[in-house]
C-alpha cells in the first residue's frame, strides 16, 4: 500500500496524522499494522502481566508481545524472564498451556529442551551435529524486562529507556492507584474478563480517555443505574461533564488520563455512588459492625474503583479496580484483558465484594463499547470518507492549559489526550529503531 | 425500612458469607453420588428446562424471572467447573437485584451490543435429575448448545448447566442456575444474552 518513496522520506505518516484529524488508514491498513507490531509493540515497553500471577519459583504464563507468542517465567532464583515462545530448531512453540510451573520447556517436535531462563539445556543425540554447533547460541529469544511495582513490562528495543522514564508523568498516578491498596500491594490472581474486539487496537486506545462517549455509549447502563431512583457512578458524564472539576490530560510519552476523582469529595462518596452489587448490604452491615463508622467507610470505599482512567501507552489501561491490557491480533481484531485485583490485607468479604464490583462494568458497560468499536471498524472500511476527527476542543482559545511538566489539561470531553498520544504514535512510526531479541544468534 | 430490607429486588442482604459457603457445598454436591428420582419428577424437571429455554428464546425475560425463587442466583463461572467465586471474577454472578438490573439493561432501547437484537435458539439434552441432600431440593444437570444469531454474526455456545430446584407447592422453582460455558475462560465477542 505504501510506496517506497513514502517510506524513504517518512512523509506517509505526515499525510496520515494531521493536527486535528487522522486518516482512516491508520486503523485499516494491513501494512501499517505489520509495521506497528515492530515500531510500537516491539520498541516500546509493553505490559505483559502482573508479577503476582507468577507465584513461587518456576511459575510461568504465556502471553503475547505485539502478536509474538511469549512465555513469562519466574526462575528458581525469583528473576522474571520474557521469552519468545519459539524453538530455535524448527520454529515450534515450546510451551502450549496458559500457565503452570516448569523448570524446563521441552519442544514436543524434536525434544530440544530449554531452562526457564531460556537457555538451551539439551539436544537429543548431539553427535549428529558438527563440532562447531554451540548450544549457547541457541537459547530462546529474550525480550528485555522491567518490573515496576509488580507490573511486568517487556520490550525488544536494544537499549530501552528506564521504565521510570517511560512512565514519566503517568508514574505518580500509577503509584497513587497502587497505593490505594493497603500496603501498596496489588494481587492479580482473580481471573480476567477477556473480550474479542473486532476493531483495531487504537480505537480501544482512543476511547480509553474519551470523556465524550459515556453519556451515549453507556446510555443503557446509565438507565439501568437509575432504575432504583438513586444517582450512581458515571451519571456526571451525562450532566454537562465539561462544567465540573473533572478533567482530561495528555501526560506525554503517549500516556493519558481522565480524572473522575473530583466528583468524589468526601470519604464514603465512592461507596455511596457504587452501582448495586450482590451482597452490598449484607457485607456493609458486617463491616460497619466490626470496624466502626470511620474505618468501615474507608474500607468500603476501597471496594470501588479509583475513578481514574489512566492509559499507559501502548497497551495498559488502568480502569476502576482492574488492570486492562490490549493484545493486538490483527488490523481489525484486538483481545482485551481485564485482570481483576484483590488485596491480601483487606478482610476476605471485602475482596469478595470487590469481585462483584469488578463484574459490573465488563458485564453492562464494555459490551456496548465493543459493539461501537466494531462498528467504527466497519464504517472505516469506506474509502471515500477518509478522515477520523480528533478536533474536539482544538483551536479554542484558552480551553486547555499547559502543565508545568509538559502535559496538557482540558475539559473532560475534549480529544486532547487522543491528539497527544497519536502524535507520539506517529513519531514512533517515523523512527527506525531496530528491534532485536537477545540471545538469538 | 427494616421490612423493605427483606425485598431482594432492592436490597442484597442474602448474599453473605453463609450464602457463599452454601454455594461451595452446592458445587461439591454435583460430584457426589445421589439417589435418582422417579420418572414423573424427571419429566417435570425436563418440562421446566424446556419451558425455560423457550421463554429465553422468545425474549420473555420477565416471565423467565418468574421461574426463580426470590433469593436466587444466576451464575456463570469463568473458571471451568465453578472455581471460587469469593476470590475470582465470574462472567455473571447475579442475585435477584442484579438479575433485574440485567433484564433492565437488556430492555433498554440503547443497548448497542444488542442492536440488532440476538435471535437465539437453544437445545437442551442429557438431562439428569437427582435428589439433593437438602429436603425438597433437586439437582438437575443438562447439556446445552445456544445459537446466537444477529445479522452478520452467528455464535455457537456449548456448555452444561446445573440447576438447583426447590419445591414450591406442586411445582419447582430455580434456586441456583449455574451456566458453564465450555470456553468460559476464553475471549468472547459478545456475551450480552442470557444463557
Amino acid at each position: 500500500m505504501s510506496t517506497t518513496r513514502e517510506r524513504a522520506t517518512g512523509d506517509l505518516y505526515d499525510q496520515l496524522v494531521l493536527e486535528d484529524r487522522v486518516h482512516r488508514r491508520i486503523y485499516t491498513d494491513q501494512d501499517i499494522f505489520t509495521e506497528e507490531m515492530t515500531k510500537v509493540f516491539g520498541a516500546c515497553w509493553v505490559y505483559v502481566g502482573h508479577a503476582s500471577e507468577l507465584s513461587g519459583a518456576n511459575a510461568f504464563m504465556t502471553g503475547t508481545l505485539g502478536g509474538r507468542p511469549i512465555i513469562i517465567t519466574r526462575d528458581a532464583g525469583g528473576d522474571i524472564h520474557v521469552l519468545l515462545n519459539r524453538c530455535l530448531h524448527r520454529g515450534a512453540t515450546v510451551c502450549r498451556v496458559e500457565r503452570g510451573r516448569a523448570k524446563r520447556f521441552v519442544c514436543p517436535y524434536h525434544g530440544w529442551s530449554y531452562a526457564n531462563d531460556g537457555s538451551l539445556t539439551g539436544v537429543p543425540w548431539p553427535s549428529g551435529y558438527a563440532p562447531e554447533f554451540d548450544p549457547a547460541k541457541y537459547s530462546l529469544g529474550r525480550a528485555r524486562v522491567a518490573v515496576y511495582r509488580d507490573f511486568i513490562f517487556a520490550t525488544l528495543h536494544p537499549s530501552p529507556p528506564a521504565i521510570e522514564d517511560h512512565l514519566g508523568a503517568a508514574r505518580p498516578l500509577l503509584d497513587y492507584w497502587i497505593d490505594r491498596f493497603p500496603g501498596g500491594k496489588v494481587t492479580a490472581r482473580s481471573g480476567a474478563h477477556r473480550m474479542d474486539c473486532q476493531s483495531n487496537w487504537k480505537l480501544v486506545m482512543d476511547n480509553s480517555t474519551d470523556g465524550y462517549h459515556p453519556a451515549f455509549s453507556h446510555r443503557a447502563l446509565l438507565q439501568m443505574a437509575q432504575r432504583l431512583g438513586e444517582t450512581k457512578d458515571m451519571a456526571y458524564f451525562a450532566e454537562s461533564p465539561d462544567d465540573g472539576d473533572m478533567y482530561c490530560r495528555y501526560l506525554g510519552n503517549g500516556h493519558s488520563f481522565i480524572d473522575q476523582r473530583p466528583n468524589y469529595r468526601k470519604p464514603g462518596d465512592y461507596w455511596a455512588t457504587q452501582r448495586p452489587t450482590p451482597g452490598r448490604e449484607a457485607i456493609e452491615a458486617r463491616i460497619r459492625a466490626q470496624y466502626g463508622e470511620e474505618e468501615a467507610t474507608r474500607l468500603l470505599d476501597l471496594t470501588v474503583g479509583s475513578q481514574m482512567n489512566l492509559s499507559i501507552f501502548p497497551n495498559l489501561l488502568i480502569i476502576g479496580n482492574q488492570i486492562q491490557s490490549l493484545r493486538p491480533v490483527a488490523v481489525d481484531r484486538t483481545i482485551l484483558l481485564w485482570q481483576a485485583t484483590t488485596s491480601e490485607e483487606l478482610p476476605e468479604e471485602l475482596n469478595t465484594l470487590r469481585m462483584r464490583t469488578q463484574e459490573d462494568f465488563p458485564s453492562f458497560g464494555e459490551p456496548d463499547d465493543l459493539a461501537n468499536f466494531g462498528e467504527c471498524q466497519r464504517g472505516l472500511s469506506i474509502p471515500e470518507v477518509e478522515w477520523v476527527l480528533m478536533n474536539r476542543g482544538y483551536g479554542i482559545e484558552g480551553r486547555q492549559s499547559l502543565d508545568p511538566d509538559g502535559g496538557v489539561t482540558a475539559p473532560t470531553t475534549d480529544e486532547t489526550p487522543m491528539r497527544g498520544y497519536i502524535h507520539h504514535w506517529k513519531a514512533l512510526m517515523q523512527s527506525d529503531t531496530p528491534v532485536v531479541a537477545e540471545g538469538v544468534a | 425500612m427494616a421490612a423493605e430490607l427483606n425485598d431482594p429486588s432492592r436490597y442484597s442482604t442474602y448474599v453473605d458469607p453463609e450464602f457463599y459457603a452454601a454455594l461451595a457445598r452446592h458445587t461439591a454436591e454435583l460430584d457426589e453420588p445421589a439417589a435418582p428420582v422417579d420418572a414423573a419428577t424427571r419429566d417435570a424437571c425436563a418440562a421446566l428446562l424446556y419451558r425455560e429455554a423457550r421463554l429465553l428464546d422468545e425474549g420473555r425475560l420477565e416471565d423467565w424471572l418468574e421461574l426463580f425463587v426470590p433469593e436466587c442466583l444466576y451464575w456463570m463461572p469463568m473458571t471451568p467447573g465453578g472455581g471460587e467465586p469469593t476470590t475470582e471474577v465470574t462472567l455473571a454472578f447475579d442475585d435477584r437485584r442484579r438479575l433485574e438490573d440485567r433484564i433492565a439493561w437488556l430492555r433498554s432501547a440503547y443497548i448497542w451490543s444488542q442492536i440488532p437484537r440476538s435471535r437465539t435458539r437453544r437445545s437442551i439434552t442429557n438431562i439428569e435429575v437427582v435428589q439433593a441432600q437438602a429436603p425438597g431440593e433437586l439437582l438437575v444437570r443438562s447439556n446445552f448448545v445456544v445459537h446466537d444469531v444477529r445479522p452478520g454474526y452467528h455464535a455457537t455456545f456449548p456448555g452444561w448447566t446445573a440447576h438447583r430446584l426447590r419445591a414450591e407447592g406442586d411445582s419447582w422453582l430455580i434456586a441456583i442456575k449455574q451456566v458453564n460455558l465450555l470456553d468460559s475462560d476464553q475471549a468472547h465477542q459478545n456475551l450480552s444474552i442470557i444463557f
